[in-house]
């Protein structure tokens, strides 16, 4: 598990036409439609809802076994926010009952639009992060969030906190597995024990690597420092975010499409 | 044995390929290569750390391949003592008696008998007796790599491997810890060491094993290997000093061989100037 180079929401390189969009247009329309899968309601709603992922994952060309594996840790969460769903939720006809635990038809109801949410905006921010590189990502969000230099947010120190965070990401996934086979190596057996022990056990671990991290972030602030890092110049960037046509086609599709969402939503 | 890593999108990388090699107990063996040429791969492997994805290695009587049950595992770790590039970095103990004794207990010794074996081994590697209870990470650097390799030695393990275990060190550390594994060796311990420095592969090594691009490209004794340049430019890598010497002097006319060390390649000069004869 540690070594898997698989994860969820991690970068897939291509060329599809949905990695060339503009990072900010993929974040924004990746909220909407967030915003959109809390206003479904009724199956014509959420039939829309899925063609728009189908979609989206058309577009970005990526196989279904890639999103699959994005899923799978997260199977346990979805399946113990269902399962709470129907065992403790009320109304409807009740076809089991213990204690405070019933299962109850609008509990089943519940659970099922719980489902359907869950994987609809796992899938969704799956192909935003699948098709977009981290630090694009970084871009697009300080990008968006320039109007609120105005308010004195910092702007540039939190896009270059979320640059640096996500660049040391594959740094400490990387010191993780040394850590633990030098461990390993010194006798340490990950594979057994109770539940108490394999705990006692992550202390050998997370020391080291708390202490690492310390240390690296002294380190690059230093480095910063001694290259003349000021928080408050204004940068320049070497990647430059462009709109281009295929942009503004997308987003006129979203337009579109959300039109058409509410129009559907207002008749049902 | 092989050894492939995972990708996404089965994109893996062929980390090491095909190779065969035998280190005799008791050998000190030098692994050397470019950076990524699979000798930590290779190493780790030695160590049960990683498992091939093809062929399987025999360490002592245990045979470790890619069904080899994860229990196992643990009886190959206790044997082999890893020390990593930087081994100072997993130090966590609150206090390096506790840290050195943490590898013994994991063997399953006492507190005490652990305890003992620690104060043993630090005292071998001549660690002050009276910083047994600080904290490791208070130590200077030099400091905190004896005590990391305390950690693994006070486990008395039978194959060592150290993964270039002089990096960052000053040059009395180098020394002190080539020393000790000199000390190693007549002790009879197996010792695999990755290095990039020839000089020390000429100093202490009876086999040097070279890797490039995941294949081993040279497998025998380093004086075979420093006796040809064509194969060391080949792999990127630099003859020892008293080699390198050496062969300055034949491009001149005269021929005294390939000297592992500057008193062998000064005696050969010796000879040379006195004697007037070459008797290698």
């Amino acid at each position: 598990m540690m070594n898997s180079r698989v994860l969820f929401g991690s970068y897939v390189p291509m060329n599809a036409p949905l990695h060339r969009l503009d990072p900010r247009l993929k974040l924004v329309t990746c909220f909407w439609y967030v915003v959109l899968v809390f206003f479904a309601r009724g199956p014509w709603t959420y039939l829309m809802l899925v063609a728009m992922l189908a979609g989206m994952i058309g577009l970005s060309k990526i196989a279904l076994r890639l999103y699959w594996t994005g899923i799978k840790p997260l199977i346990w969460v979805i399946g113990l926010t269902v399962a709470i769903q129907i065992l403790f939720s009320s109304g409807g006809h009740v076809y089991w009952h213990w204690g405070l635990m019933a299962i109850t038809s609008a509990g089943i109801a519940q659970a099922f639009v719980i489902l359907a949410r869950f994987i609809l905006i796992v899938l969704a921010s799956t192909v935003l992060t699948a098709t977009t590189p981290p630090l694009r990502l970084a871009d697009a969000i300080e990008s968006l969030m320039r109007p609120l230099k105005k308010l004195r947010v910092p702007v540039n120190q939190i896009a270059m906190m979320i640059s640096i965070a996500l660049r040391f990401i594959p740094t400490i996934m990387e010191e993780v597995s040394t850590i633990v086979k030098a461990q390993q190596a010194r006798g340490v057996d990950f594979a057994s024990g109770s539940l108490y022990t394999r705990v006692k056990r992550m202390v050998p671990i997370m020391v080291p690597l708390f202490i690492g991290a310390f240390r690296r972030a002294e380190d690059l602030a230093m480095a910063m420092e001694a290259r003349g890092y000021d928080p408050d110049q204004e940068r320049t960037r070497y990647r430059q975010l462009t709109w281009q046509r295929p942009d503004s086609i997308v987003l006129a599709v979203v337009v579109l499409v959300s039109a058409l969402f509410f129009l559907v939503l207002a008749f049902t | 044995m092989s050894y492939r890593y995972e990708g996404s999108d089965n994109i893996g990388t062929t980390a090491v390929a095909k190779i065969s090699a035998t280190v005799p107990s008791g050998t000190t063996a030098a692994i050397i290569g470019h950076t990524g040429s699979g000798k930590s791969t290779l190493m780790q492997m030695v160590d049960a750390l990683l498992l091939p994805t093809q062929g399987e290695i025999q360490v002592g009587d245990l045979t470790i391949n890619a069904q080899t049950p994860k229990k196992e595992l643990v009886n190959v770790h206790r044997r082999v003592g890893y020390v990593f590039q930087f081994p100072e970095k997993q130090l966590f103990a609150p206090t390096v008696l506790e840290d050195v004794a943490f590898g013994p207990i994991n063997l399953g010794r006492s507190e005490e008998e652990a305890r003992q074996a620690a104060k043993e081994t630090l005292a071998a590697l001549n660690f002050p007796p009276e910083q047994l209870d600080h904290s490791p990470l208070e130590l200077s650097g030099g400091q905190m790599r004896r005590v990391a390799l305390a950690g693994v030695l006070a486990m008395e393990p039978d194959v060592l491997i150290l993964d270039e275990p002089t990096a960052g060190l000053d040059p009395a550390g180098q020394e002190e810890l080539l020393r000790l594994v000199e000390g190693l060796h007549q002790r009879g311990i197996t010792v695999l060491m990755i290095t990039h420095q020839m000089d020390q592969v000429a100093r202490l090594a009876q086999q040097v094993l070279v890797l490039n691009g995941g294949k081993l490209a040279f497998d025998g004794r380093p004086a075979d290997l420093f006796a040809q340049p064509d194969l060391l430019e080949q792999n990127h890598l630099a003859a020892p000093q008293s080699v390198a010497f050496a062969n300055r002097l034949k491009q001149a006319g005269i021929n005294i061989g390939a000297p592992l060390s500057l008193s062998k390649l000064a005696a050969k000069i010796a000879a040379q100037v006195g004697g007037g004869h070459n008797d290698e």
